[in-house]
């Protein structure tokens, strides 16, 4: 047997300018907000040119990289573990620990590096329209490019202080932006709680941290002489399986609150419906396609960290999965209810995000990552959808009952990038999400978790039903209120005027967002109806929509192995590599596994299951289910069952008014013999609702908001109020009475004893002198006694 | 150490010089106010040069040595000598002293407050000056004390004279309390002389011979100077002095008082208590944290119930003052490390945070909450600047006070050995909550006062536009250094690390590093 | 000797004088009763001495004659002045103590 050395021969990896100088790509937003800050007024663009160009410029980067890892990775073979690009620089030394800042580019951070810039880059040029003559246009971009250096910085960073600047950053940035219409106080409102609610989650990420410096910090320094934050050596510590099982499990639970609070799983999600209080591009970057991925990035990042703390692969259910399934399916029955469209979308994104989630605690890491990729996609294109919709048909309203409807006639271009949109939320064939999200529910199942399997198909059929119901009261149907060009005319002479009582339709029930305040914007509304939007909103959405058409084609296992092209170059590759990450072929006697394979007919890597010996692991050998037909034609089945069910329903209820239905809320007294014949052709469908659609749609989502709005929310709340007056009690009980009081009492103690004394000093001679003799005697009886 | 070098007059000339300045304003006759304040600036800015000079001389690579040594003869009756220097430790504070005094009096040059009297306004921040500066390098117990209680005359005169409605009672209540403290301080340290011998008052040859004592005589003489520093810090539950302190005393004052003398009381623990006494500090600190988190969550309490800016903003420096308190109690160099960047960052933040406050009350005349609504319409750029102390003082990163509070927190996770390890992990996790709430209780108040529209009582047009105006040149001039320190200190905190890493492995020696 | 019996007449005559020192008002009278006071002890102090046969008692004695006269000089002055700014001698007008 041909015995090679041990020590093969090292592979070199291709770098290239791009890859090696990533940690450009967070900066140059980053000056782009202090140009704006301090000329932006000044520029003829009002400082967007600086937003703008800083994100075309980082596109450009962020593609010139990925250009160069696909050639890196294309230049070794298939089972190499392909290194990433790691540059630090010394940030802060303490104590003998040094603390870098640096760059690791790898198949993750390149992925969301294009995606975070080409969504910023189409949101601010979408903005420059959308928001045109807004009072505070130039803030509203210098947030929004820092808010993206903020994620840049995130994606890109070394160790986890940086990663911890950049999710901080990205949450005072979403603070500044929901809250951009602050003049009015529920918009201020929504940013405070957003900003609390993923505070509350970043407990778990200081904690996290902390534990898992402390944890790893020893072997890290040892093995592979970084610090305990560096990410590079907790995902390698993970696995080396040095970590009490203790420690990786409390910090890794403790990261994932924080993922939970950012994004937006159950039970902190109650601030992204709310949220919604801000201007649609920022929903659209921000609370769809973004910084909620924030958290599903963190577990990806650190994936052995969260492999190992939670079992991932055990037999039994763990947290991640559990959470995740959960929030699918609270989150799509909400859905049902909503009748403003940005609501809908926002639940519709924390269930895609509970997709995210459950997969990646089922070890489907590709698929979950892939499903970030894809959904940024199709989900800003909707949210731009309804951006456009407010724009330029429903008078700045999201009321889907009031202000739409029928719009597909009038808008065309924004129609048919929703249809897209929603195929490939719903994950139709051959659209982007089939590839993402099926292949999440596939693998869910083949690493045995079953049930979470049902309840990720579960959710995809509730998915294809309140898409369509949003779709239908939105598109089809008859135009009502604004839509159908009825919009409070007399009152558009004013404009750039703070108080907006005067306009009358108010009554939105929910609360207010770019409704009121974009009417500074354009007051072009000689009567009009909806018309299709201008280029610069159209376009962005074209794009995003061939997106959301052809991006899932990049990772396509349907078509065989040759179209897996994510997986090949984004998955790290769980291979046992020497310290300095360069690697070295695996298998006995320095054969490729490729050999291996053929002789022991299979091979998996020991990253994950064993201690790896000889070297570091990077990455855990993860499942991948096989494509089958059969299974994407169950799918498939169950969204259209959805997407029938539902338009029937909405048919029934919107279109034809059907009494049965619409009675269940309201009591509707106008009923007239004419309506009979209607009444008896839905008599079958009414039976075929009372058991499968009603039961759904009506009661127990209905139930669920409430509990949703009045028991969670409530609890929130409550813990508000709650910390308030304590604090007040406490305030006046233990610190004014108590402990000051005891100050204070000292205060009168002395004063009591100087007032006790005081008939002392009377200024009576006789009084001094009757004293003088006293005391004289009993000093002198003192005398004798003591003498004797 | 009869030590003749050069440079070993820098800090006896930087610290005595405002009171040349004191000595030369007292010819100057009362009515004349603008030569009076011309003087007063002066003397501080020379005394800032005479600073720079330091900064640049400094030796950077031996910052845990002690520099500028200075020692001289004084009170050999008592064994008492003058015996000054400067380390690692010292020098970020005793700059920022120089610093704030200089921004104060040029933000006071058009703010002197009621009832006047420009001159012995002044006068009175040269001395408080002199008294902080000769704090942070004083080498010798009996020269710390007298430094120490310099500073207790000039603060209780500025909120008694120049104070708000409850001045007296404030002042007083500030004067007595402290002097309390002090006295109880001032006899541990008259135990320390005794029982090492009574040979000498300098503290290198306490530390030498501190650890010696008995255990049980060390606890009771870390108890008496424990009262006297934790007064001043202030932790709970001495505390109660500095909200009305604050409240009441002018803004100049708050600010000063914010700054650096809180300092004072972190200070004394870091370079007295905790070298001279390891043994009983190793006993004391788990009592120590306990007080320091409860601080945390009580002063961010204390915060959420007020309804005047002034107040909150003081319970939330008993808050930060609770993170420097757990860093220290850790016993660790990454603690250490902490609370002294945190006491830099709470200078820097909550002095800004005072001075906005105090123009706020010069616009508006009142610091109510409920009364203030929509800064950031009528005056924007003082709405940003409170925004962005808001956000620095919640510990947003990228900002100094980041590295004041995370660190901290993160040193609570492995105090030094001989500390139970459990008990301080549950301080980590209670600090972290803390983050939570400071962010609730700052981003509570900015909503208030920033956000919506100006209430109807200072709406445009209803009798106050003359008092509304934004941020002016004074307040730019006096702000923007700190500002601007905000802002780098917390991108690249390596510019404190490097000096105070080897000053306080230093300190920490008798606790293994 | 009597020495019993001048020790009692000194105590008596101490103890009127104290008497008088406390009670009484009038401040001439207070100042003869410290008189009194002075005297007895000097009584003690010669009874004494002559018992020890020396002469260290009636030295002190005319210590104290001389320094009572002293007093007395004083003492008679200070009371002169209260008579005219208070046109009274009673000790207790002259106080301005409010307790």
């Amino acid at each position: 047997m041909f015995s090679a050395s041990t020590e093969a021969a090292e592979v070199v990896l291709k770098s290239g300018w791009f890859l090696e100088n990533a940690f450009i790509i967070p900066i140059i937003p980053a000056l782009a907000f202090v140009l704006i800050i301090f000329f932006g007024k000044k520029m003829p663009m009002k400082g967007s040119e600086f937003g703008i160009l800083s994100m075309l410029a980082a596109l450009v980067m962020s593609l010139g990289a990925a250009y160069q890892w696909i050639q890196r990775v294309n230049g070794v073979s298939d089972e190499t573990y392909v290194k990433p690009i790691i540059r630090t620089w010394t940030w802060w030394q303490n104590d003998g620990v040094s603390l870098g800042i640096g760059q690791h580019i790898d198949g993750l951070s390149i992925t969301i590096l294009v995606v975070v810039a080409f969504i910023s880059s189409l949101v601010q040029i979408y903005s420059t329209e959308y928001l045109h003559g807004d009072r505070r246009y130039t803030h509203f971009f210098a947030s929004l490019t820092l808010f993206s250096a903020g994620m840049l910085n995130m994606v890109v960073a070394e160790n986890m202080i940086q990663l911890i600047l950049g999710w901080e950053l990205m949450g005072l940035c979403s603070f500044m932006l929901i809250g951009h219409w602050w003049e009015e106080g529920a918009n201020s409102r929504a940013a405070l709680k957003a900003f609390f609610t993923t505070r509350t989650g970043d407990i778990g990420l200081l904690v996290g941290t902390s534990v898992l410096f402390f944890a790893a910090n020893d072997w890290t320094q040892k093995t592979l002489g970084v610090s305990g934050f560096s990410i590079r050596g907790l995902s390698a510590w993970a696995l080396s399986g040095d970590p009490s099982s203790a420690a990786i499990t409390v910090g890794a639970i403790a990261l994932f609150i924080a993922c939970i609070g950012k994004s937006g799983q159950f039970p902190l999600h109650t601030w992204l419906p709310d949220a919604m209080a801000g201007p649609t591009p920022v929903s659209s970057l921000l609370h769809s396609s973004t910084m909620v991925v924030a958290g599903v990035f963190l577990v990806a990042r650190l994936y052995p960290v969260f492999y190992e703390g939670m079992n991932v692969y055990g037999n039994s259910v763990n947290f991640i999965i559990l959470i995740g399934g959960v929030t699918i399916v609270i989150a799509a029955v909400l859905a049902f209810v909503q009748t403003d469209i940005k609501k809908v979308l926002a639940y519709s994104t924390v269930s895609q995000l509970g997709y995210m989630m459950m997969g990646l605690g089922a070890g489907a890491w590709l698929p979950a990552v892939f499903h970030i990729f894809t959904h940024a996609f199709f989900k800003a294109c909707l949210f731009l959808g309804a951006g456009s919709i407010s724009h330029s048909a429903s008078h700045h309203s999201f009321d889907m009952k009031k202000d739409m409807g029928g719009l597909r006639k009038f808008m065309p271009i924004t129609f048919s990038t929703w249809i897209v949109s929603t195929l490939a939320l719903c994950g139709v064939f051959p659209f982007s999400g089939f590839f993402s999200k099926d292949e999440i529910i596939d693998n869910v199942g083949y690493a045995g978790y079953n049930f979470f399997m049902i309840v990720g198909l579960f959710g995809a059929f509730l998915t294809a039903a309140y898409m369509t119901r949003a779709t239908y009261l939105t598109f089809f149907g008859e135009p009502r209120g604004a839509a159908a060009g009825e919009h409070h005319d007399e009152e558009h002479g004013h404009d750039a005027h703070s108080s907006h009582d005067d306009h009358g339709h108010d009554d939105h029930g929910h609360d207010s967002h770019d409704a009121h305040a974009a009417h500074d914007s354009h007051d072009d509304h000689a009567s009009h109806g909806p018309r299709e939007s201008g280029l610069i909103i159209t376009v962005p959405l074209i794009l995003l929509a061939t997106l959301a058409l052809s991006s899932g084609f990049l990772n396509a296992p349907a078509f065989g192995e040759k179209w897996e092209n994510l997986k090949k170059w984004v998955e790290p590759r769980a291979e046992v590599v020497s310290v300095t990450g360069i690697a070295k072929p695996a298998g006995a006697h320095g054969e490729t596994r490729t050999a291996a394979l053929k002789e022991a007919g299979s091979y998996d890597s020991p990253c994950g299951s064993k201690t790896p010996v000889g070297g570091v692991c990077y990455a855990p050998q993860l499942k991948h289910a096989p494509f089958k037909w059969w299974k994407a034609g169950l799918s498939m089945g169950i969204v259209f069952m959805g997407m029938i069910l539902s338009w029937v329903l909405c048919v029934q209820l919107y279109t034809r008014k059907n009494k049965k239905l619409v009675g269940l809320t309201e009591r509707n007294k106008l009923l007239g013999a004419g309506y009979s014949f209607l009444e008896n052709k839905y008599y079958l469908d009414t039976l075929y609702e009372k058991i499968i659609v009603r039961s759904i749609a009506h009661p127990i989502s209905r139930g669920a908001y409430w509990f949703n709005q009045n028991v969670l929310d409530g609890i929130v709340n409550g813990a508000g109020t709650s910390t308030r007056k304590t604090a007040g009690w406490v305030y006046r009980n233990v610190d004014q009475k108590l402990v000051d009081g005891a100050v204070n009492g000292a205060g009168t103690t002395a004063e009591n004893a100087g007032g006790a004394l005081q008939p002392v000093q009377s200024g009576k001679v006789n009084q001094y002198g009757a004293l003088l003799f006293g005391a004289a005697a009993i000093g002198a009886l003192v005398l004798v006694i003591i003498n004797f | 150490m009869e030590v003749l070098s050069d440079h070993n007059w820098v800090l006896t000339v930087g610290t005595f010089l405002p009171l040349v300045g004191v000595l030369i304003m007292l010819f100057i006759p009362k009515a004349d106010e603008a030569l009076s304040k011309a003087v007063a600036i002066g003397t501080a800015a020379a005394t800032l040069a005479v600073g720079v000079f330091t900064l640049a001389q400094f030796n950077y690579d031996k910052a845990g040595e002690m520099q500028f040594v200075a020692n001289a003869e004084w009170i050999s009756v008592i064994k008492s000598s003058y015996y000054i220097g400067l380390d690692g430790i010292s020098l970020p504070l005793y700059f920022l002293s120089m610093v704030i005094t200089l921004l104060v009096m040029i933000y006071s040059w058009n703010h002197v407050p009621s009832p006047g009297n420009a001159k012995a306004f002044y006068i009175l921040m040269l001395v408080l000056q002199t008294g902080m500066a000769g704090t942070f390098i004083a080498r010798d117990l009996v020269l710390f004390f007298v430094f120490f209680e310099l500073v207790l005359l000039p603060m209780y005169f500025m909120i008694g004279v120049w104070g708000g409605e409850n001045r007296q009672y404030a002042s007083l209540k500030f004067f007595l309390y402290t002097m309390f403290g002090s006295a109880l301080m001032l006899v541990a340290f008259l135990a320390l002389f005794f029982t090492t011998g009574a040979e000498s008052f300098s503290i290198p040859y306490l530390i030498e011979n501190g650890g010696e004592i008995a255990k049980n005589t060390q606890i009771w003489i870390f108890a008496g100077m424990f009262v006297g520093f934790a007064v001043k810090v202030p932790m709970f539950p001495f505390h109660t002095w500095l909200p009305d302190a604050h409240t009441q005393a002018p803004t100049q004052g708050s600010v000063i008082l914010a700054a650096i003398l809180l300092k004072l009381g972190t200070y004394g623990f870091v370079r007295i208590a905790i070298p001279i006494l390891p043994d009983a500090a190793l006993e004391w600190a788990p009592w120590i944290g306990l007080l320091a988190v409860i601080g945390i969550i009580y002063g961010a309490l204390g915060c959420l119930a007020q309804t005047d800016m002034k107040r909150l903003i003081a319970f939330s420096s008993v808050a930060h003052m609770g993170y420097v308190m757990l860093g220290i109690s850790t016993l660790t160099s990454f603690g250490m490390n902490a609370a002294m960047f945190g006491m830099v960052a709470h200078g820097l933040i909550t002095g800004m945070l005072f001075f906005v406050a105090g123009s706020v009350k010069e616009r508006y005349h009142t610091l109510e909450i409920k009364r203030l609504s929509g800064m950031l319409v009528q005056m924007p750029k003082l709405g940003w600047i409170l925004g962005f102390c808001a956000m620095a003082s919640l510990g947003l990163p990228g900002l100094a006070g980041f590295w004041g509070e995370f660190p901290a927190i993160l040193s609570a996770y492995q105090p030094a050995e001989g500390l139970n390890v459990t008990v301080f992990r549950v301080y980590m996790v209670v600090a972290a909550i803390g983050t939570v709430l400071a962010a609730g209780y700052l981003l509570w108040l900015y909503q208030r006062t920033a956000f919506g529209e100006p209430t109807a009582e200072f709406a445009a047009g209803h009798g106050h536009d003359e008092d509304i105006h934004d941020v002016n040149k004074f307040e730019w001039i006096a702000w923007t250094p700190l500002l601007i320190a905000i802002v780098v200190f917390g991108v690249y905190p390596q510019l404190m690390f490097k000096v105070l890493d080897p000053a306080v492995g230093v300190t920490l020696k008798a606790f293994g590093g | 000797m009597l020495l019993n019996q001048f020790l009692m007449l000194g105590a008596v005559l101490f103890c009127i004088g104290v008497y008088g020192v406390i009670v009484r008002k009038n401040a001439v009278l207070v100042l003869m009763s410290i008189e009194l006071i002075l005297n007895s002890v000097n009584i003690n102090l010669l009874a004494f001495s002559l018992r020890n046969g020396s002469v260290d008692g009636h030295t002190f004695a005319l210590y104290i004659i001389a320094v009572a006269a002293a007093e007395v000089g004083v003492g008679l002055a200070m009371v002169l002045l209260m008579y005219r700014n208070r046109r009274s001698v009673g000790l207790d007008d002259l106080s301005e103590m409010k307790g």
